[in-house]
């Protein structure tokens, strides 16, 4: 295991700060059902955190604590060395953290460039008033705004479809449009949920560059789940690994790779 | 004469030229660069600044004169300005293919021994680092993209933003340096190399002095009468010696801004943004937007779909006349005026070409339906013929003598000889100094007297001058009567017919020409549907009576053209057969690219050919075939051999007899 304390130094060079997020002995019910059991962990600045695990581990369900979305009925999270009270989704982007979603959550009529605004929303003072009729700060704002968001994208290539409605596009471009919404909120800790999910072999190449890049551009600290190991793997400097809720196994990639639960979690176990 | 007058004003190198519209028109607009959803300006001035910039920082690194600079990424204002810098120290650019792979970078970087590289971004870096493994000739490595850049090894590579800061800041040191190396560029100094594409062997690297630039943008820009003005779209491959010639040549001389794309994907956008008033490309582009075009009218209302088709059927009589200034009534011009205002400026617009005043077409022979849709909206599209040796020019449409079929008159100052096999020879002021390393080559393309050999098989109509190319010169050949033989020409003729897919010419060395005729499925299947003719196969539909009668028309129809043109009247159409089986690539017949492989064909079907000219009415023939996953089989088949009208010839003798 890697010390708790301070950072560390990937093995392609990167360093990694100190604990960012941390999540300590969460469980989550719906009812009687036990979503997550006990888990700790911690995210570090900088760092590509994956939570992997086989169907209904309750990664989703993971995410969805630590975007604000569900709250734990015990444990608490930490998130940049203040415990961090019930709040509600929008105040948790306010902090800072922004999503993708498993299943695209984009504004299908509206076009690129609109849905990539809507990233900015927390960067918006003027009010409805200003903004209609063009008053006051509205102007200054709306440029400053549209600045970012044609830097996030120039970054992920998505010029030519800037203009395009988004219920036009495939399936492997929304999903890079959502991640430049995520981007544009110019967020300290990026969530994705499952972002190579249904994407052939080429797509799922340029969503892992533009995660890295992402990572090692902007210094963004990302957490993801997702199903296709090989990326996990490929991607991640640490990875924790859910099974029915609980927390099998947490290190980095080649830790995890050996560890027996996981690998009895995931190839099932010889009864004998 | 023109060269001299160049001279005398001292504009003798594209740095001297940047340097008078810098001073001259400081303010005017050079560059524009679409980046962040916003179109970029820098005016001459402010370019000029750029590049000198550039320049200091290349003395910084030590850039010595004669070094060759290559320069890899897309149409960018950086890039343009590096080739320029480079110039001003004295060095030679070197644009490369930025979609080539590592290997065949590899040949040309190692063959023109690029000492420095400028790469667009972190793609062409690697490819350049992976040819350094072996080469070890690279000093320092250049790049205009800053990302995913951050890990490398900065020891030999640098951004270029922060070459043109340790430039500036140092400018005290090198202004004078490169003030004497501005001043020593001389007119036959090399201004750029560039590699031709290399179809057949190794590419060549194609030595262009600042004579061969300078004469020939100036040549051509008086010849379209090109002003500061004009607004260009620069989108094609910066190595290709067109590129080179409208966004560097023709714009320094002229002045006129110079615009680029955001990306690749976004050109069509751009374009129409831009609107530019002076625009070149391939024959694919127009084809694939008038194709937009159609399709999209579909889909239109009603109202829409009758207005358009009715003003079209108007701009495709009149239309044409009108943009050569011939004779039309007043009716006609007023409803071409109305169609103006509801049909033709709308399309035009939506096109990016409502301010279009002069463009080009050229590479490959455009379809004249397609030549002439563009042609009838008002747009005034016209063909040339250039090579990279040439700098470009070779021949150019003038305005008001525009034809689908012919290349257009000599440019100035060019001359143009055809010699007695038929292949184009030329000589002019763009004529190319050599190909790098390779003085074999060059003896063999260009002789002691400056013509240089096109490959090319052409002539030139007596009544209006015109340059007609017929063919690739090696496919030409002789009929047994000593008329020329050029298979292409009837070819092409015969593939403009929707229902035909493929036409094989066999006459060389013969009496008469025999053809092997493909018809294509959907265009014949569709027709077969729609007049309820059944058929169970290819074959069958290809030897269908009706099928066979309309392709008889055809090829009586193409006859008559064929023999209205005085030399090649030898090659109307005798006899032809359609064949039982699409030629494919998978049986060796045609390239993968879809060219036909004609000695592959003669030989494999030898007997079909003998049938062809024995007089016979039907052959019988066993084909071997290669299905997809290799098995092989065969298909046994009776063709019948058609005879199609021919227009009697009492003459056809050859200009070079």
């Amino acid at each position: 295991m890697l010390d708790a304390s301070e950072g560390y130094v990937t093995e392609d060079g990167r360093k990694i700060g100190g604990v960012v997020m941390e999540m300590k002995n969460i469980t989550l019910r719906f009812g009687g059902v036990v979503a997550i059991k006990d888990i700790s962990f911690d995210i570090r600045e900088g760092e590509i955190r994956a939570i992997i695990g086989p169907n209904g581990a309750g990664k989703s369900s993971m995410l969805n604590v630590i975007s604000g979305f569900y709250v734990p009925q015990e444990g608490e999270v930490w998130f940049r060395g203040a415990k961090r009270p019930q709040m509600r989704p929008y105040e948790v982007a306010r902090q800072g953290i922004a999503r993708t979603f498993q299943n695209i959550a984009l504004f299908e009529g509206m076009s690129v460039l609109d849905n990539v605004m809507t990233g900015r929303l927390n960067y918006m003072k003027t009010n409805l008033l200003q903004q209609a009729m063009w008053m006051g700060k509205a102007e200054a704002e709306e440029t400053a705004n549209r600045e970012v968001v044609e830097k996030v994208i120039d970054f992920l290539e998505i010029q030519h479809i800037r203009k395009t409605p988004v219920a036009r596009l495939p399936y492997g471009l929304k999903k890079r449009v959502e991640l430049a919404r995520a981007l544009a909120a110019e967020p300290k800790l990026l969530l994705l949920d499952e972002p190579m999910a249904g994407m052939n072999v080429e797509e799922k190449e340029d969503m892992s560059r533009f995660i890295l890049d992402v990572n090692d551009e902007f210094g963004t600290t990302i957490a993801l789940i997702e199903h296709d190991m090989g990326v996990v793997m490929d991607l991640s400097d640490r990875v924790v690994v859910m099974d029915y809720g609980k927390k099998i196994g947490d290190g980095t990639p080649d830790e995890v790779r050996n560890n027996q639960e996981v690998i009895d979690a995931y190839l099932g176990v010889a009864h004998d | 004469m023109a060269q001299t007058q160049s001279g005398a004003q001292g504009l003798q190198s594209l740095p001297a030229l940047l340097h008078r519209n810098a001073t001259q028109f400081g303010n005017a607009p050079a560059y524009r660069e679409k980046e962040f959803g916003i179109w970029q300006c820098w005016s001459w001035s402010e370019a000029a600044a750029e590049i000198r910039a550039i320049a200091l920082g290349f003395l910084e690194l030590g850039v010595d004169k004669g070094d060759h600079i290559a320069v890899i990424g897309r149409n960018r204002p950086a890039h343009y300005w590096s080739m320029v810098a480079a110039q001003m120290v004295g060095a030679v650019p070197v644009p490369l293919y930025q979609d080539s792979v590592a290997e065949e970078m590899a040949y040309v970087l190692e063959h023109c021994g690029a000492k420095y590289v400028v790469c667009g971004d972190q793609e062409q870096v690697d490819k350049v680092i992976e040819i350094q493994e072996n080469l070890h000739q690279v000093k320092h490595i250049l790049y205009t993209d800053k990302r995913g850049m951050r890990k490398y090894d900065h020891s030999q590579m640098n951004a270029l933003a922060d070459i043109m800061a340790e430039g500036r800041a140092g400018h005290q040191r090198f202004d004078e340096e490169l003030d004497r190396r501005i001043a020593a560029i001389t007119y036959d100094d090399t201004c750029v190399m560039l590699y031709t594409s290399g179809t057949t062997g190794k590419p060549k690297g194609v030595v262009l002095s600042n004579r061969n630039v300078i004469e020939s943008a100036k040549n051509s820009a008086e010849f379209d009468k090109l002003t500061r003005d004009e607004d260009i779209l620069s989108y094609l491959p910066m190595a290709w010696v067109g590129d080179f010639i409208f966004s560097i040549g023709q714009a320094y001389w002229c002045g006129f801004c110079v615009n680029c794309p955001e990306s690749a994907d976004t050109m069509m956008t751009d374009l129409r943004e831009i609107g530019p008033t002076y625009f070149f490309a391939p024959p694919r582009v127009f084809e694939s937007q008038l194709t937009n075009v159609m399709i999209r009218m579909e889909d239109a209302g009603k109202l829409k779909q009758r207005m358009f088709h009715h003003f079209m059927a108007h701009a495709k009589r009149v239309g044409g006349r009108i943009l050569d200034g011939k004779p039309v009534g007043a009716w006609d011009r007023l409803k071409y005026a109305v169609g103006n205002i509801l049909v033709y400026g709308p399309l035009k617009d939506t096109l990016g070409y409502s301010r279009f005043r002069v463009g080009y077409t050229a590479g490959e022979a455009i379809g004249p339906e397609i030549f002439d849709f563009y042609r009838s909206l008002g747009i005034n599209l016209k063909q040339l013929y250039g090579q990279t040796e040439a700098t470009v020019f070779i021949t150019v449409q003038p305005d008001g003598e525009v034809r689908a079929d012919t290349v257009g008159v000599p440019a100035p100052d060019v001359e143009i000889r055809i010699d007695e096999n038929g292949e184009i020879f030329y000589r002019s002021p763009g004529v190319f100094v050599e190909y790098f390393k390779n003085p074999e080559s060059t003896a063999s393309t260009k002789d002691a007297e400056g013509w240089v050999a096109t490959g090319d098989a052409g002539f030139i109509e007596e009544d209006s001058g015109h340059l007609r190319i017929i063919d690739r010169a090696k496919d030409v050949g002789k009929m047994a009567d000593g008329s020329m033989f050029a298979p292409k020409y009837v070819e092409n003729k015969l593939k403009f017919y929707p229902d035909i897919l493929e036409v094989v010419l066999f006459g060389n060395g013969k009496d008469h020409c025999v053809a092997f005729i493909n018809i294509d499925l959907n265009a014949v299947g569709n027709w077969a549907e729609r007049n309820n003719i059944a058929y169970g196969s290819y074959q069958e539909l290809a030897g269908h009576p009706k099928v066979l009668e309309s392709i008889r028309s055809h090829v009586s129809e193409v006859n008559k053209s064929v023999a209205a043109d005085e030399m090649l009247s030898g090659c109307q159409v005798h006899r032809f057969v359609v064949l039982h089986k699409e030629l494919d690539a998978d049986d060796g017949e045609i390239t993968r690219t879809r060219k036909v492989r004609r000695k592959f064909v003669e030989d494999k079907y030898h007997d079909i050919i003998a049938a062809l000219y024995d007089g016979s009415d039907t052959v019988s023939t066993v084909t071997e075939v290669t299905y997809e996953d290799g098995r092989k089989g065969s298909i046994k088949a009776t063709l019948k051999i058609c005879d199609a009208e021919v227009v009697p010839t009492t003459q056809h003798k050859v200009a070079a007899e």
